[in-house]
């Protein structure tokens, strides 16, 4: 790990692999947390202005 | 006249209601009553791995300020020679990452739900200033390094700090004053700041959806001001 | 119990809800989290390269250490010319219009470079050392003018110096006691005195490291050393970090400015940067407040994304509120 990073250049913008890395990595992170479902309770479990506390 | 009165109903006024730690208390069971500050239950609209990300940030700070708790009792110059040192410093390099990408994930969210909605602005407003204020403490933590990206962070950067003014009294270079502000000032206003953040969630519970038509101003939330 | 301030019931009225453990979910958050940060740890340790020293650098590169010990000396170092807050010069002052903030904030580090990064540790050595303690005498009693002329003459001949049992050698010439000065110094930095003289000056306690940090700023080698590990700003560098490591991602678009114009050519960059990055938090900020910025979540519906179920189920329960 101690040696040089290598860098990628887009146009203007010149960026080490780890940090695009990271940028990709949490972009990927985002999409999937919007698309994976969450678990548990998708049925709505009770109605209307019931509130248990 | 008994030692101990019988409970007095709620709504008779107590002769302790006239004092001021009377009316603190009233001020808080009113804008923070405990059902609110931990309820048992969530809207069914809580339901995306979107609403986790603000929570694993300050998970990710816990495990960076205990980390930090450990480095800054055992010295600065500490992990620097020792292999359990040079580990927890890397826990602490890791979860400042995992902070960072956190933060960006849970803004990102926000933003798109819009979240600042039916009187929520100064929810955003908190979390945007948390978000600067952790820039500077990881910037004054960069600096704390004692290593060649601590020197070359703290000469350049100096140079922006002096071109404002801040520099005649927020010295990059004088390591005990950034060390300081590192490990004691700014981690309290970091966690100060994230505990009334989440205060500020808890008190009005999370934004409804996004709906066309227009809302109704319902129990002290105001109307939704972008529609 | 006292009604609440805000009436969440009122909110949420009409919306199921569902069971959530809020405590549950922070515990497995932060094992999760963790485990990801402990991993990472473990297999990939930190970044820790070494400082640079002031002997390291006199070892490593006499004669940049030499260049920049004479200018210091001649007052055209970029500290000694820089301004407030450390000296009385301007090189470094970066104005906006009559915004002039770094003037106004005034001297408050005062430095004197010639004095505080070559005279003054020169004194301290020149004990018991009489050719030191002459040459300090004639450098005294010369007037600025020759002082320039010996200073010019022998930074001119450092372009084609060698080095010579790690000291510097260079063409014969009228350089009055600038070499026994400069050799001396140059002796007290690779034996490691100097550091230690830089930081502590006359005290015992000492967490500052302004003098020795800007004296080795002035010289080439560190900033060699930092371009070699993409550490410069027109490298992007502010977002790098040494090694192979991740660095600060969350710094892209302070970075950027740098990088494009009119920012890229401009002696008050900093400033300029500074102000956008200002004006930029304050627009995030205020993003509630600001049409078009406070729209965009409508206009790019990620939300319906993050909401399906709750739009699903809204299409066969229609919402009972007017207004």
């Amino acid at each position: 790990m101690d040696t040089p990073a290598t860098y990628v250049q887009i146009a203007f913008i010149v960026i080490s692999v780890p940090n695009l890395v990271v940028i990709v990595g949490m972009i990927a992170l985002f999409i999937a947390a919007l698309l994976a479902p969450f678990p548990g309770h998708r049925r709505a479990v009770d109605d209307g202005d019931e509130r248990s506390d | 006249m008994t030692a101990m009165s019988a409970p007095t109903r709620p709504s008779a006024p107590e002769p302790t209601d006239a004092t001021w730690t009377g009316a603190i208390r009233r001020l808080l069971e009113r804008r923070l009553p405990l059902a609110h500050l931990l309820p048992v239950r969530q809207p069914f609209f809580v339901g995306s791995w979107v609403y986790v990300f603000g929570v694993v940030a300050i998970t990710a700070l816990i495990w960076v300020i205990g980390s930090g708790v450990v480095l800054a009792f055992f010295g600065p110059g500490w992990w620097h020679v020792s292999g359990i040192g040079r580990f927890v410093n890397s826990v602490h390099f890791w979860a400042v990452q995992v902070f960072f990408v956190f933060v960006v994930l849970h803004l990102w969210g926000q933003y798109f739900m819009a979240s600042w909605r039916n009187g929520r602005a100064t929810t955003w407003i908190v979390g945007v200033v948390i978000f600067v204020v952790s820039l500077v403490t990881g910037f004054t933590g960069y600096v704390s390094q004692q290593n060649l990206d601590a020197q070359w962070i703290a000469l350049n950067a100096k140079d922006g700090i002096n071109a404002t003014g801040a520099g005649a009294f927020f010295n990059v270079l004088d390591f005990g004053q950034i060390y300081g502000i590192h490990v004691m000032l700014l981690p309290i206003l970091v966690t100060t700041l994230v505990v009334v953040h989440v205060v500020q969630v808890r008190m009005r519970g999370v934004v409804r959806p996004i709906e066309v038509q227009s809302p109704v101003d319902d129990g002290g939330q105001r109307p939704d001001t972008t529609s | 119990m006292k009604e609440p301030a805000i009436d969440q019931d009122a909110y949420y009225r009409g919306i199921p809800t569902v069971p959530y453990d809020l405590v549950k979910e922070l515990v497995l958050a932060f094992a999760a989290s963790g485990v990801v940060i402990l991993l990472l740890a473990l297999a990939l340790s930190s970044p820790d390269v070494a400082p640079l020293t002031i002997q390291t650098w006199a070892r490593a590169d006499p004669i940049d250490f030499a260049r920049t010990a004479a200018s210091e000396l001649a007052g055209t170092s970029f500290s000694a010319a820089y301004g407030p807050p450390y000296t009385n010069g301007s090189d470094s002052v970066q104005t906006l219009g009559p915004l002039a903030p770094q003037r106004w904030a005034g001297n408050t580090i005062r430095l004197d470079p010639a004095q505080d990064f070559v005279l003054g540790p020169l004194g301290a050595a020149a004990v018991g050392n009489p050719d030191l303690t002459a040459a300090l005498a004639t450098y005294a009693s010369a007037d600025e003018a020759t002082r320039q002329g010996w200073l010019t003459t022998y930074t001119d001949a450092l372009a084609s110096a060698t080095t010579q049992d790690g000291g510097v050698a260079v063409a014969a010439g009228r350089y009055g006691p600038v070499p026994v000065l400069l050799a001396n110094l140059l002796s007290d930095a690779r034996s490691g005195g100097l550091d230690g003289l830089l930081v502590a000056g006359d005290r015992f306690f000492e967490t500052d490291y302004t003098r020795p940090l800007l004296f080795m700023g002035d010289g080439a080698y560190l900033a060699g050393l930092a371009a070699n590990a993409h550490l410069l700003g027109n490298q992007w560098g502010m977002m790098n970090e040494t090694g192979s490591y991740p660095g600060q991602a969350w710094l892209w678009l302070y970075s950027m400015w740098y990088q494009v114009p009119p920012y890229n050519s401009a002696p008050n960059a900093d400033l300029l940067v500074v102000l956008t990055m200002l004006g930029v938090t304050l627009l995030l900020a205020l993003v509630p407040y600001i049409p078009v910025l406070r729209d965009i979540p409508r206009w790019i519906p990620i939300h319906r994304l993050i909401w399906r179920d709750f739009y699903r189920w809204r299409r066969t329960h229609p919402s009972t509120r007017t207004g």
